[in-house]
């Protein structure tokens, strides 16, 4: 190790001792990159994640990140930079939302593909048109068939710890996929509260030895093609797409196995436990329940407290990992309910749902049992679902429990 | 739980101004929660701040629609926004202004109120209306919500440099010795005549 690359080490270490930071959910999310020790980043900003990739910039030119920043002209180039930057080994790094993602749509839909364990920060924004700047989950539901993990944030220190945990969860060898880190535009991006920053030293035993890419690197010494046309129904046959296709689905189920070990590891050495996949509250002695994603889960949890205190048999699920889907997981939790009512902050324009209720209930067709349901829509263009809100969508579904049934979405947020 | 907004002007730093009180009430051991009001961000326009602090935990992430306490950190942004929307009864009001009280129309749900001349101060100060850290000062010395030598913690770590950090620890100084705080009536019941009122004038901008 050279004497520059010392003082650098030294630096992430002492900016990054255990302490206490007052902070947003985007500042929180630089400092999980910064944990991370990454080579390359690239970034373009895009509200609400400009100042998400302001302060990792800010990291980079303070030394905290010792790593490649490359300003590049749009997101389809961010991303296929870092395509050619983790096939050559590198730990990379970038964040995007909304237009942003969709102008990056084409190198997205190959990353997968690729099995390049890149980690990109969605900070979730509905999507155009009508015109908007405000969160949503939109921009994540709409690439959910991609091929990347992707995991929902509820708090802004979840952001940090999940950023973090996203690199081993992505690089391990049984998995080797992208992973999307969501968190709520608004609400979590410009959220400002006390989190806790592990130590550096800490977060280097968590993730280990650096070891990305490690079946495909490219090397002047060894040059070898990557991603060569594969044959089609004549000459070679199909059989390498198909195989390499299940390879990437494969991945994805073991991930529901690696995405529970790391979230364990973390809580045991960090101290911050955190449900991987789904989350019960007071579900136990529960008659119904409410689903819920992302930081709306708060003010949801409030209003469950609320209504238990009113005598009410409710209790709450919350899906963190949203790909690949839980299914198992998710129907541990249900089986223990009679109803659900299902809260997106998204829609499905082909069912007349939101995409967790859609995915909920298809997961719930395998309990072999009717599950009377609703879907509510609510928090669209970065609109507020308060306690209140949460306590009307528990009340629409307890009817479900004397027969009541929904043919359409409840749209929250409606007349605000 | 404590429920506070903060109204200002863009440009005038309430979001600053609500990142460096979380950062003093983490100091003192409180929970906080702070975002902003999303809208287009203006120099000029009317914006908001929202903050919870409590002892215990805060889940929610939520706007604030029942504010125990509203700070207004410039002088007429009261003439274009309805500051004391949805305050509850008994609430407090820490206001920028170099107008007695008794010019100020005060609606009945006000209990406390501190009245700080924020643009004068600032002027000497800043040589310009920044009237943030001034308020803060204002909250403090009005409310004993959080004290002062957490105030200037807060701000330590708010990556302002060398002179700028001098100008504001002077600021939240002023702030909090040239507040003046009153304990107005109690309220005889939330009257909803005032209420109607609010609104009607806030009909005729």
């Amino acid at each position: 190790m050279t004497a520059i690359e010392k003082t650098i080490d030294s630096t992430l270490e002492s900016a990054c001792q255990s302490k206490t930071l007052v902070c947003d959910g985007n500042e929180a999310a630089a400092w999980g990159v910064a944990l991370s020790r990454p080579d390359v980043i690239a970034v373009y900003p895009i509200t609400p994640q400009s100042s998400l990739v302001e302060y990792v910039s800010q990291f980079v030119a303070e030394g905290i990140i010792d790593a490649e920043l490359m300003n590049v002209e749009g997101e389809h180039s961010v991303l296929s930079a870092l395509q050619g930057a983790a096939l050559a080994g590198a730990r990379t790094y970038t964040a995007t939302c909304g237009p942003g993602l969709a102008f990056m749509f084409e190198p997205y839909i190959r990353t997968p593909g690729l099995r390049l364990p890149i980690v990109a920060s969605l900070v979730t924004r509905d999507t155009l048109t009508p015109q908007c700047v405000w969160g949503g989950h939109q921009d994540a539901m709409l690439v959910k068939e991609a091929g990347w993990i992707q995991m929902y944030c509820e708090t802004v220190q979840e952001v940090l710890d999940t950023t973090v945990m996203a690199y081993r969860i992505g690089e391990h060898p049984d998995v080797m996929l992208p992973v999307n880190v969501n968190s709520d535009g608004n609400y979590l991006s410009y959220g400002v509260t006390g989190i806790s920053l592990p130590a550096a030293p800490l977060v280097d035993a968590f993730l280990g030895e650096k070891n990305v890419n490690w079946h495909a690197a490219l090397d002047p010494e060894r040059p070898m093609a990557i991603d060569p046309l594969t044959g089609g129904a004549g000459g070679p046959g199909p059989k390498m797409f198909v195989n390499y296709r299940k390879g990437q689905t494969d991945a994805m189920q073991n991930a529901l196995r690696v995405i529970e070990e790391t979230h364990k590891d973390w809580g045991d050495r960090i101290g911050r436990h955190y449900s991987p996949l789904v989350e019960e509250y007071r579900l136990a002695d529960a008659d119904y329940a409410i689903v819920t994603i992302g930081s709306m889960t708060g003010a949801a949890k409030d209003a469950v407290d609320e209504a238990r205190d009113r005598g009410e048999a409710v209790g709450l699920i919350k899906v963190k990992t949203f790909r690949p889907f839980p299914v198992a997981a998710i129907n541990r939790a249900l089986n223990k309910v009679k109803a659900i009512g299902v809260v997106d902050r998204s829609v499905n324009f082909g069912w007349n749902c939101g995409p967790l209720y859609q995915e909920t209930i298809a997961a719930a067709q395998k309990l072999q049992r009717f599950m009377p349901s609703a879907s509510f829509i609510g928090g669209l263009a970065g609109a507020d679902i308060t306690v209140e809100h949460f306590s009307e969508v528990i009340e629409d579904t307890a009817k479900l429990l004397k027969g009541h049934s929904y043919d359409e979405p409840v749209w929250i947020n409606r007349n605000d | 739980m404590h429920e506070l907004r903060i109204h200002g002007r863009g440009g005038q730093g309430a979001v600053l101004a609500s990142k460096i009180l979380a950062k003093a009430l983490v100091e003192e051991g409180k929970f906080v929660t702070a975002i902003p009001a999303f809208g287009f961000e203006r120099r000029g326009a009317p914006v908001a701040a929202f903050m919870r602090f409590d002892e215990k935990e805060i889940r929610r992430i939520n706007n604030i629609y029942t504010p125990n306490s509203v700070i207004s950190i410039d002088p007429s942004v009261i003439n274009a926004v309805n500051v004391f929307e949805g305050v509850q009864s008994g609430g407090t009001w820490i206001h920028t202004s170099k107008e007695s009280k008794e010019s100020l129309k005060i609606p009945d749900s006000i209990s406390t109120l501190g009245l700080c001349d924020a643009v004068s101060i600032a002027m000497e100060v800043f040589r310009r209306p920044i009237t943030n850290t001034i308020m803060l000062g204002a909250f403090a010395k009005t409310t004993g919500a959080v004290s002062l030598e957490s105030l200037k913690k807060g701000l330590e770590t708010a990556n302002f440099r060398d002179a700028g950090l001098h100008q504001n620890m002077l600021a939240i100084e002023r702030g909090y010795e040239e507040t003046q705080v009153y304990q107005l009536q109690p309220p005889l019941g939330q009257s909803q005549n005032q209420g109607q009122e609010q609104q009607s004038a806030q009909e005729e901008h």
